[in-house]
């Protein structure tokens, strides 16, 4: 049970450079989640604090121990794998118990921790079986049992649920959630699903191309989302974005309709600037059917392109000033296509940013 | 009404069994019947020179001589010897070279190639070759000693019978080590990199995740190398004949070796026969061992990677 500190982490690859110096301070028994998509170097991270991929620069330290020349096995972490990674030869029992007997604990304190990490993930029917045997869920709870009954002092997942189908996914989601308040630890979770970042994390970091875009909790993350990149990237459907200029107290489109300058934003824009406008499918309602309404509201009439029904809610899709956009209907109706309906914009809920930097106004 | 019989060529159900007519007549006449009459010779008295002895039923005589002859067993013993101290030498060192290989990033594709290179030549070569190297006189081995300051005499590499016998089973790790090289690097190319990465985590040091990762996931393949190695090391002639020609006095005469002088320099091809059976059991008894340690070793490599 430890704090993990990352201080400027670089990491090279011949001369190719894919993590440019990343500071993040993970407290003791905090639940954090690297998110972002492929290739932003989040597996990349995790192996860094794994021992599993040479420190190019900075330094990595747990409790207060500086890590970067420790092989994995004196870290004292688990780390569960995307392809579970589980030792084909051996039973489960032998998988679960193994990092114990490696580590020469007498037979009776593994028998016990074994027994204790199978009862908490309801392995006790699979002990004789071997990987082959087992279906890939049941095999996810494998990866996670070995990596428990170490009691190590913080756990690594790298897109643990990612091979499984959906349904599983989303039930594995609330047994790590679930497995997270019993075994209370250190976690760093790695995903692409920006789903299973909102409902795990303590707090999210968002990353792109080797850098931290922000740091926060999922509510902070959500509503403050600091540049376009995570506004669009947190949220589903994703956040509406459309470019537009600020002429005085109005925030003006290319076909000249305006919108007023929300009044938590006014102040932090100046005119004439080039902005662009953020506002999620949740603000963008017909009226009648938001889901509450706003106090710094505003109304606009848009032409329906195609609704998508999920039931609970529907997906409007329209355009504003020629760009595409996405409003939600609560307590739905049949919504045909080429209807015209009149939108409440929930102005409190929206986000400038800065065309050119991409950044929120307020972080300015 | 009365429908004509179709003759019974054209019926349906004896079509598979037409056309596999030409293969099955032919294993038979190239294996089946070679060997049923050399099964059949090894109970007569048959000599190469006498061909009407072929006629000459002795029932289990040549069984009983053979199993009561003391070089016999020497022999066969000998090859059980010479068979597990080259596997062990061959697995061994194949082992260190396919991990050495599998460690190098540049030049491995070069490496690999050369590697190959013993397994190009004919034994009979091989053995040529290192019947000059170990020469007593004119060995290339002995006159580097000498002139090393190593040794003062002439060491009778190929007449001691340690030596002899050492001599021979290097001769044939040096040709076939390559054999379990490529079969074991090709399991290192293999392996999934997970496992290794989990047990890395798991708190194992370089050696322990050899111990219990990478060697279990190499067994099936050492198995497979140890299979098609014994039949081939179990037939050994050729090397021995060149080089000691089971020499000095019959020290390291090997089961075909014996056969061979048995069936053609004495002509009694009933007697040598009957080894040769004896020497096939051992061949399937060796295959059948190994086969099942492989069906074993397999078992649990389905499925879970
Ligand atoms: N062994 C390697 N050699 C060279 N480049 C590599 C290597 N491993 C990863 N990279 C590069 O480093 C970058 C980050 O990779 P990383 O695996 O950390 O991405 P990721 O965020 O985990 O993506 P994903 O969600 O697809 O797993 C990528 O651009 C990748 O191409
Ligand atoms: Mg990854």
């Amino acid at each position: 049970m430890a704090e993990i500190t990352l201080t400027n982490i670089v990491k090279n690859y011949g001369k190719l450079e894919v993590v440019h110096g990343i500071n993040l301070d993970i407290a003791h028994n905090e639940f954090v989640v690297l998110v972002g998509p492929s290739g932003c170097g989040k597996s990349t991270t995790l192996r860094m604090i794994a021992g599993l991929e040479d420190i190019t620069g900075g330094t990595v330290s747990i409790g207060d121990v500086v890590v970067n020349d420790l092989p994995p096995r004196k870290r004292n972490i688990s780390m569960v794998f995307q392809n579970y990674a589980l030792y084909p030869h051996m039973s489960v029992r032998e998988n679960l118990g193994f990092g114990l007997k490696i580590a020469k604990q007498d037979e009776a304190t593994i028998i016990k921790r074994v027994d204790e990490a199978a009862d908490i993930l309801g392995l006790d029917e699979l002990m004789d079986r071997t990987p082959a045997e087992l279906s890939g869920g049941q095999r996810q709870r494998v990866a996670m049992g070995r990596a428990i009954v170490r009691h190590p002092e913080a756990f690594l997942f790298d897109e643990p649920l990612s091979n499984l189908d959906a349904k599983l996914r989303v039930q594995m989601r609330t047994e790590i959630k679930k497995l997270h308040q019993k075994v209370k630890t250190t976690v760093v979770y790695v995903t692409h699903d920006q789903v299973e970042a909102m409902t795990l994390a303590d707090r999210i970091v968002v990353m792109k191309d080797g850098y931290i875009e922000q740091v926060g909790t999922p509510m902070d993350v959500f509503n403050n989302p600091v540049n376009t990149f995570v506004a669009s990237f947190i949220g589903s459907p994703p956040m509406n974005l459309l470019p537009a200029t600020i002429k005085g107290k109005n925030i003006v489109f290319a076909d000249d309709k305006s919108l007023p300058v929300p009044v938590r934003l006014t102040g932090l824009v100046r005119d004439g600037q080039e902005v662009v406008f953020g506002l999620r499918p949740d603000d963008l309602t017909p009226v009648g059917h938001g889901i509450a309404e706003s106090g710094d509201g505003a109304k606009v009439t848009l032409d329906i392109v195609l609704s998508e029904l999920l039931g609970t809610e529907t997906i409007l899709y329209t355009s504003i000033a020629g760009q595409e956009a996405q409003g939600k209907m609560f307590g739905p109706r049949i919504v045909a296509p080429g209807e015209t309906l009149e939108f409440d914009v929930a102005m409190d809920k929206a986000h400038l940013f800065d065309a050119a930097t991409g950044k929120s106004v307020r972080v300015e | 009404m009365a429908t004509k019989r179709v003759p019974f060529w054209q019926r349906e159900k004896y079509t598979p069994y037409l056309l596999l007519l030409p293969a099955f007549l032919i294993l038979m006449f190239v294996v089946l019947l070679p060997l049923l009459f050399s099964l059949y010779t090894s109970f007569t008295g048959y000599r190469l020179i006498r061909p009407e002895s072929l006629y000459d039923w002795v029932g289990l005589r040549n069984y009983r001589r053979i199993f009561t002859d003391g070089d016999f067993w020497s022999a066969f013993g000998r090859t059980i010897l010479f068979l597990t101290i080259a596997l062990n030498l061959e697995f061994l060192l194949g082992l260190g070279i396919a991990l050495l290989i599998n460690k190098i990033t540049w030049g491995q594709r070069t490496l690999r190639t050369i590697m190959m290179f013993p397994m190009m030549f004919s034994p009979i070569l091989v053995g040529y070759q290192f019947k000059f190297v170990f020469n007593d006189n004119i060995g290339i081995l002995n006159n580097a000693l000498y002139a090393l300051g190593l040794s003062d005499g002439a060491i009778a590499w190929l007449v001691d019978k340690y030596l002899a016998m050492f001599a021979i089973i290097f001769a044939e790790v040096w040709m076939s080590t390559s054999v379990f090289a490529i079969l074991l690097l090709a399991g290192l190319f293999a392996m999934p990199r997970d496992p290794l990465e989990a047990a890395k985590v798991d708190g194992c040091n370089s050696w322990q995740v050899f111990r219990h990762i990478t060697l279990p996931f190499l067994m099936p393949f050492v198995f497979i190398a140890m299979t098609i190695r014994s039949l081939d090391v179990a037939r050994a002639y050729d090397i021995v004949d060149v080089m000691t020609g089971g020499g000095p006095a019959g020290r390291t005469e090997l089961l075909w070796t014996m056969i061979a002088r048995t069936g053609y320099d004495n002509a009694r091809m009933g007697q040598a026969n009957a080894m040769a059976y004896v020497s096939i059991l051992l061949s399937i008894a060796f295959t059948y061992y190994f086969f099942t340690k492989l069906l074993a070793a397999r078992k649990y490599m389905g499925g879970a990677e």
